[in-house]
Order: structure tokens, then sequence, then C-alpha cells
């Protein structure tokens, strides 16, 4: 037990030793939203009316770093596959470790990979005039936001990862899943335009209640798409720190359970 | 004293479907070596996960040292070591990058840790290759460094899975020489193989296993007598078969078989009875058109003693004979 900390961020300091080893991982992660950055604030920017004050880079930005920060389920699964399919994980396994060390030590890795993401992220969201102004605490706090949700999703990640047998498969399936699931919601364009079916699903989308709280913390008064009356669009915060502490609750014990059982 | 015991060993998947283990038993005494052969699918790799703890059986007990590898396997994990069909490093990071990372996970502590894997880079003769990814390096390398990340607190019970399986002459050449310096330092060692003749080289005892079960079990020199030993094996042309098959047959003390325009006996003499066949047909002015010794392979040992070639049985399921309950 008095190891249990020491394996853990062994299995954490593995992850940064591989980005220091393979610097290109940390471009890898940012190159497709910063290409996402490019393509709405210059291509279909201009075409979605938004009534914001500084214009709709303001609104785009927040739903960028939640489409951001939602690929952490994939790249934990597909991370975690690898290691399985490699064998890595077996050896972990027949070392004298703490249970859950290598998949804690996996989460809190892919955890500080998202800070150095995010990082990037809001520094090109600055480059194309993107201006949280709601002051420091704020903005800060939104960010913690963001933190918490990519670390709660990496735990359905960690249980996606020991579930299936190639990585290639989680590729695919983790595409599959965050696609809908970014677009299917007030990231990119207002829900109103949506049919009804649709727009109730994208008002409950966790990735629609993350955007709206971060875009209220970066100081957005304006939530297009937004309609009055339903619950998680009023209380955007509410709803995905409710969604946050959820997905934790289920995940943690769900993957831990997996991965000791796995064995047999 | 037996060091590693495993008993009545059921393991099968798919709901009974494929049966990897039917009533598998071995033990290994302290101090040696067994080879554990057999083709693909025989069930090597889950009779070493199972004994390594990451696998639990359906039924069956297995100890490492004394230890239940099933109630206890945290106490197991400290003593042992293990290393793979498939190099279990990481290989973005570089060789000593892995060791120093499995050091500390042994609970070596920092400067322990980075010291031990100094010592095992230059035994293994990595040195050079340490501050490189593991990807770069070659097959041999690959598998020394993922043998030395199982040996970082000197475990007393090693594991090998398929050591050299895939590696070019050489490489298993060089994979030989470290085993059995390891060896030689008084580790116990249960070694899973596909090669008569690597078993043959590192092993004190050999278990031929086949559908999850051990078929047979003796020293090299037991299985091969039991199969057969080396056989010469000469090549003539038609008209000298006659004359042939009498030096074979005197050569050999034992009858002849005869195979189109070959011939071919069982030999106990090994090269000189090949010499002294060659002197006969030279006298008797045939010249062979081939003629070598036949060194029983892994096919030869399963057909004389399952009466089938070696089969890779995962590709077809075995119907389950013997039931066991989780």
């Amino acid at each position: 037990m008095k190891f249990a900390i020491s394996d853990v961020l062994t299995i954490t300091k593995r992850q940064l030793l591989q980005l220091a080893r393979v610097p290109e991982i940390l471009v890898f992660s940012t190159i497709q939203p910063v290409m996402f950055v490019l393509l709405f604030r210059f291509v279909f920017g201009g075409s979605i009316a938004s009534n914001q004050p500084g214009g709709y880079v303001q609104l785009l930005m927040p739903g960028i770093f939640v489409q951001t920060v939602a690929f952490t389920l994939a790249s934990t699964a597909i991370g975690l596959a690898e290691d399985m399919k490699k064998g890595l994980i077996d050896r972990f396994r027949s070392l004298p470790i703490s249970r859950g060390a290598v998949i804690i030590g996996r989460t809190f890795g892919d955890a500080l990979l998202n800070v150095l993401v995010l990082a990037v992220m809001a520094t090109a969201g600055f480059a194309v005039g993107w201006r949280p102004t709601s002051g420091i605490l704020q903005t800060s706090l939104a960010f913690i936001f963001l933190f918490m949700f990519g670390y709660a999703l990496s735990w359905i990640g960690i249980l996606v990862g020991l579930s299936v047998k190639e990585a290639r498969t989680v590729q695919s399936v983790g595409f599959l899943v965050t696609f809908p699931l970014t677009f299917l919601s007030n990231a990119f364009a207002p829900t109103t335009g949506m049919p009804k079916a649709l727009q109730y699903f994208a008002e409950w989308n966790p990735v629609s209640t993350m955007v709206a709280a971060c875009r209220q913390m970066f100081g957005l008064t304006n939530q297009f798409g937004a309609t009055a009356d339903s619950w998680p669009s009023q209380h955007p915060l509410e709803t995905s720190l409710l969604y946050m502490v959820v997905l934790m609750v289920v995940f943690i014990p769900l993957s831990i359970r997996k991965y000791k059982n796995f064995s047999s | 004293m037996k060091s590693v015991i495993a008993e009545n060993l059921v393991k099968t998947y798919r709901k009974g479907e494929v049966v990897a283990l039917n009533d598998l038993s071995l033990d290994v005494e302290e101090g040696t070596v067994l080879g554990v052969l057999g083709p693909n699918g025989a069930g090597k790799t889950t009779t070493v996960r199972i004994l390594a703890t990451l696998l639990k059986p359906d039924s069956g007990h297995a100890s490492v040292a004394g230890i239940d590898v099933i109630k206890n396997p945290d106490k197991v994990r400290e003593l042992i070591g293990l290393s793979g069909q498939y190099a279990a490093v990481d290989e973005t990071l570089t060789g000593w990058d892995n060791l120093v990372m499995f050091g500390r996970l042994y609970h070596l502590g920092r400067q322990p840790s980075i010291d031990r894997a100094n010592e095992l880079l230059e035994r293994f003769d990595l040195v050079e290759a340490a501050r490189r990814p593991i990807k770069t390096y070659s097959g041999g390398m690959r598998r020394r460094l993922d043998l030395a990340a199982s040996l970082i607190v000197k475990p007393k019970i090693l594991f090998l899975d398929e050591p050299t399986t895939g590696l070019d002459p050489r490489g298993r050449q060089d994979m030989w020489g470290v085993i059995q310096d390891l060896v030689k330092g008084g580790v116990t060692l249960l070694l899973t193989t596909q090669y008569l003749e690597e078993a043959d080289q590192l092993a004190d005892e050999i278990a031929v296993i086949d559908r999850g079960t051990v078929i047979a079990r003796g020293t090299s020199d037991a299985l091969k007598k039991q199969v057969g030993g080396e056989r010469l094996e000469i090549t003539v042309e038609n008209g000298d078969i006659t004359v042939a098959q009498e030096i074979v047959a005197r050569v050999s003390g034992n009858s002849t078989h005869l195979d189109l325009r070959t011939i071919s006996a069982p030999v106990s003499t090994g090269s000189i009875a090949l010499m002294e066949t060659l002197r006969a047909l030279d006298d008797a002015k045939i010249h062979p058109l081939d003629i070598g010794l036949k060194r029983p392979s892994l096919d030869d040992v399963f057909l004389s003693l399952t009466g089938h070639v070696a089969e890779e049985t995962v590709q077809e399921p075995v119907k389950k004979k013997r039931g066991g309950k989780k």
C-alpha cells in the first residue's frame, strides 16, 4: 500500500517520458483541433450569424476546447489498447505493483497531456481573436472544468481500451462516438435550427452543457441556440458538474473492476 | 523441492468451446530447467500465464515456491520474472528508460533502479543502444532487453515464453548463451519452445504438450530414445540401392527403411556412423546423391508420441473432455 502512490507516479512519468522522447505526440493531439479552429473561424464562421460582441470566434473557441478534451476518451482508449496488445500490460500485471496503479497512472498522464493541449489551443484561439472577458478567476475555472471533463472521459476510455482487442477499432469507434456528440451540440452552430428531436438531444448532450458552461465562464452572455425552457440549457454549470460526477462514479469502479478481472 | 507445481489445470474459452488446457500437470525441480515443448496452440502460453498470475484457471491448482498463485498472486509476483513472446517493453522509450521504470515498479528506489539498469544493460551487451528508443532495436536486442527487464530483482524463478521465436539463427544463439549463463546462476527456469533443438540445448527435462495436456515427459535423451534418436539418411542411384542398404544396415546395426532411392536407419553414434558409411560407400565406389544425419524434429516427436503431426490446435477447437467449475 505504501508504494501505491509511487507506482501511479511511475506510470504517469512513463507517459511524460514518451512525450519527451516523441514530442510529435503533442502535435498529433493538437493538429486536428487547430485545423477546426481555422476552418470554423475563416471558412464557415463568416456565414454563421452570432450577434456576439467580438464575433463568432468567441462562441467557437469554447466549442473547440470541449471537442478537444472530448478526444481524451479515444486517446486514453487507444493508448491502453496498444499497451495491452503489445503485452506491456501483462508485464505490468506480473509485477508486484498496487492494483489499479497502471490505469490510474494512465488517466493522470492523459490529464497532464490535456493541460499542454489546452495551453496550445488557448494560444491558437488567442491568435485568431478569441478573448475571454470574465477575468482571470472565471477563465481559470473554465479551464479547470475542461480539464475535469477530460479526466472523467478518460475513465470511459479506460473501460473501452480494456474491452477491445485492436487499437484501430478504438480509433474508428472513438470517431463514430465523438463526431456526432460534438456536432449534435451547440458547439459550432445554434441548436434552434435543428429538428425538434435533435434539438432535444443536443440540449441534453454533455458536450452542449459543457460548451454553454464554458461560454458562461468566459463571460459570454449570448448563449446561442438555447431554448429558454430546457433545464440543461438554463443550468449548464450544474448539469455539466452532474455529468462529470456521474461519469466518474460509474466508470472508475467499472474500469478498475474490469482491469482486476480480465485475468479470467 | 519443487519450485513450480501445476496440478490438473483446466482452462477453456468461449464457454467451453475451446479447450486451452485439458487437465495439465507439471512441475519443476528447484534450480533446474523444464522445457515445455509443443506446437502453437498446444497450451504453452496459457500455462505460463496461469503460473505467472496473469490468468486464472477454470479449475486445478498451481503454486510457485510453495505459494498458491490463485490465492496469493501478489506474493508470487515478488518472486518471479516473466518474459513473453512479445517484447513487452515500451517501444517509444529507450532501453534505459524502460529498465529504470521497471526498477521503480519493483520498488527499488531511484538510485538502485538506475544502478541496476546500467548493470543489466552492460550484462546484455546493450550499453551502446541504451539511449535509443526500443523501436530502433533488432529482434534479438529487443528480446535481450525484455529478458533484462524480467531480471531486475534477480528472481529465483523465471518463466520464458518462447524466448527465441522469430529470431534469426544468430539472435537465437546469442539468446541461448544468455539463458545458459542464467541457469548457471542457479535460477529455476520454465521455458516454452516450439523447437526440439532449443529444449535439447537448454532444458534438463522436457515436457511435451499437445492439446492442453502433457503427453510425454523426460530428459532429452529419454525422449529421443522414444522417438528414435538420429537417423542416417542416404540417397543413391537405383543400381546402388542393394549394396548401399547392406552398408547402412551394417554400420547402424539396425534394419533399414527404403523410400524410393532414400535409405534410412536409426543410428546411435552420430557423425561416426556417417563417416563409416561414407568410407564404406567410397570403397564400394558408390557416390551418394545425398547423405546426412537427420535429428528428430518436433514433428517427429509428435508423430511418434501422438501419431499425428504437430497441429495448431487453436484453429480447430477440441471438444471439452473434462469440465471445470469456476
